[in-house]
């Protein structure tokens, strides 16, 4: 089990969150994402039931988060063996409960 | 399409999957539209105190939803175990937030507010890894129970995929009601454990229809073990709550009929092995 | 009595002869009830013994099956209806010695879950309705055989014994269904208090109202017989005063904070209006 941590910058200019949400279970291969409002930037916490995956969740939330237009937020992640598509997924389900969706960079894989 | 075909499909897309849906759905969906709201939940982050030193991914929750509400306008509780997180398995936290709001209940009860419970079993039973803390919840919540019953019914509904075992098999059964879909199994010991104490023979933990013969929701509804078979349907789950409700609190719930439950144990043939129809036909005479 | 016949006698079957002498006809012979009594007290024994001719093969040495799990109903059951109407509560001193719940095909199939909850809800209802209910453990007090005998009492008291272990599940199962070896399971409860099987760390959980020292755990000796009959009597009286039958004793160790702040916050946030 490991337990990983990511800050990124919130753009000054988005509107702060209102809302939290809760996405996800702790169940074989999946995971749960909390996000609540943050003060001052994006702060990510991972616990992990798979080690050495510590660069994967790194470049993942770099690409989610790194050049995004979000607001602070402090978003916890616990995650049972959860791919990085699943993860992705998870995400991406929380970002469009709290209407953030729109702010999401274009990814093309 | 004939007209039967017709409705058959219309029904199928109409259903609803109440087993598709994680603990804090079940909920929402079991209350009356809007008045669901989650008590100590997972912002709370009171999860378990004793997975992490075991190298354990906690959910925040704890695997148990605690949602206070209505349910045909009637003040309620509802309590979901997530089957998903370490089986549904009840650990210190998950249990107390279940005898706890049973606890409440009970008290709402002594103070003329009739706040009945549902209860969602999806449990293998006590969380291993947190053994006699896990019991000790389990005991309080038989307590809380038998304490609450005597006010409202407390009805209880196992619908799958994980069923109903261990020390919460006799929950489900202290319940003054029961639902079981087809696809849900409630009995006392999973089969991996009976099969290590007593024997490949005695009982194939592999052989998936042999188990759902003797412990799935449609034998147990044969045996009149349990109230209802229902549909995996969240708006039938929910009529039949409420039908159920109806019928006040039982005269005497299954688990104080004792003469009865005797007198059929005595008639039965205790040295041939068990069948399905045998456990249907023991109980078969005198249904209260 | 010569040892062949004491090694089929287990020490709850022993403790039972003791402190409640014979046992009352119309009982199956895996359970034993006297009625008899403390002080001035009414008092109703029970012990669930082993018996090798069960008529359920897989209940005969000692498991609490379906046989156990409704005539133990019935015996508390009687017990509260007999004393219906009258000022007195009849106290219930379940001796608890049981290995486990009993595993079996027929047992599943006959419902044995049921017969627990019999068994749990009769002890249950008659703590709620003012029995004083106390649980002596002198041997195993396991899993599903314990919830339905003795984990509903309103005290629980055990012998400091290593003979005397509370748990979930027995270690070979809890092994194999935690995907660990015992010895990683053993080493795990050196640090984790909810994980050991010894009564020192069940009683640190705050679960036990007191462990007993007596001289020979096998073999009731006149000072143990004193012993035990007094820390019974002093069970009944601390529930004397009790208002509530409920099991918040059981909540007093800093090892159950976490289902403290739960019930605490539950009660804080139950009546409110405010939603998310």
């Amino acid at each position: 089990m490991e337990n990983l941590s990511y800050d990124f910058a919130a753009a000054p200019a988005a509107v702060p969150l209102q809302r939290r949400v809760l996405v996800g279970v702790v169940g074989s291969g999946d995971l749960e994402v909390l996000v609540e409002p943050a003060a001052a930037q994006i702060r990510i916490q991972i616990c992990t039931s798979v080690d050495g995956m510590a660069s994967i969740w790194q470049a993942l939330m770099q690409r989610v988060f790194g050049a995004a237009a979000l607001p602070a937020m402090r978003i916890d992640i616990n995650d049972f063996g959860a791919t990085p598509g699943v993860v992705r997924l998870r995400l991406e389900q929380a970002m469009e409960e709290l209407g953030l969706s729109d702010q999401q960079p274009v990814d093309k894989i | 399409m004939t007209t039967n075909q017709e409705t058959r499909l219309t029904a199928l897309l109409g259903q609803n999957s109440f087993i598709e849906l994680a603990a804090r759905e079940r909920s929402r969906q079991l209350l009356d539209a809007g008045s669901g709201r989650e008590l100590v939940g997972p912002f709370e982050r009171l999860s378990s105190p004793w997975l992490a030193q075991q190298g354990v991914v906690t959910q925040a929750d704890d695997g148990v939803v605690v949602t206070k509400g209505s349910f045909n306008g009637q003040s309620c509780v509802v309590l979901a175990i997530e089957g998903a997180f370490q089986g549904g398995s009840l650990g210190e936290v998950g249990g107390a937030k279940i005898a706890g709001a049973l606890e409440l209940a009970a008290l709402d009860n002594r103070n003329g507010i009739p706040t009945m419970a549902i209860i969602v079993f999806e449990t293998g039973g006590v969380r291993l890894q947190e053994a006699n803390l896990g019991l000790a919840a389990i005991a309080e919540i038989h307590s809380a129970i038998v304490d609450l019953r005597r006010c409202q019914p407390v009805i209880g509904i196992v619908a799958g995929t994980v069923g109903c075992f261990g020390g919460m098999s006799i929950a489900a059964a202290l319940c003054s009601y029961f639902i079981v879909t087809r696809e849900a199994r409630l009995g006392l010991n999973g089969p991996a454990v009976i099969e290590q104490e007593a024997g490949i023979a005695e009982y194939d933990s592999r052989d998936r229809s042999f188990i759902w013969s003797i412990t799935g929701g449609e034998q147990r509804a044969l045996s009149g073990l349990v109230d209802v078979l229902a549909e995996d349907d969240v708006q039938q789950i929910r009529s039949h709550v409420a039908q159920l409700l109806a019928r006040g609190v039982p005269r005497m719930h299954r688990s104080e009929q004792t003469a009865r439950f005797i007198s059929a144990l005595d008639a039965a043939d205790a040295a041939t092995q068990a069948t399905p129809g045998m456990a249907r036909a023991i109980y078969a005479q005198g249904a209260q | 009595m010569n040892s062949a016949r004491q090694a089929e006698i287990s020490r709850g079957a022993r403790w039972f002869g003791a402190l409640a002498g014979p046992a009352l006809a119309g009982y199956p012979a895996s359970l034993l009830v006297a009625d008899g009594a403390l002080g001035t007290r009414p008092v109703r024994w029970i012990a669930v013994v082993p018996d090798a001719h069960n008529r359920f093969e897989r209940a005969r040495h000692g498991e609490v099956g379906l046989i156990e799990g409704w005539h133990l109903a019935r015996a508390v059951q009687e017990v509260v209806a007999a004393d219906a109407g009258k000022p007195a509560r009849t106290a219930i001193i379940a001796i608890v010695d049981v290995a486990s719940q009993a595993y079996g095909r027929r047992e599943e199939a006959y419902g044995i879950h049921l017969a627990l909850a019999a068994a749990a809800g009769a002890y249950a209802a008659a703590r709620l309705a003012g029995h004083p209910v106390v649980a002596l453990i002198v041997g195993k007090a396991m899993s599903g055989a314990f919830l339905a005998h003795g984990y509903q009492a309103g005290r629980i008291v055990a012998f400091d014994d290593p003979e005397v272990m509370v748990h979930a599940m027995g270690k070979a199962s809890a092994a194999r269904i935690t995907l660990r070896s015992v010895e990683a399971l053993t080493a795990l409860a050196e640090t984790i208090p909810p994980m050991a099987y010894d009564i020192k760390n069940f009683a640190a959980l705050g679960l036990l109202s007191a462990t007993l020292n007596v001289a020979d755990p096998d073999q009731p000796q006149p000072a143990d017989l004193d012993l035990v009959g007094q820390a019974l009597q002093d069970m009944l009286a601390s529930m004397d005063a009790e208002a509530e039958h409920d099991l918040s004793t059981r909540l007093g160790s800093p090892l159950r904070q976490a289902s403290q702040r739960v019930r605490e916050l539950l009660r804080l946030q139950w009546s409110q209006t405010v939603t998310e």
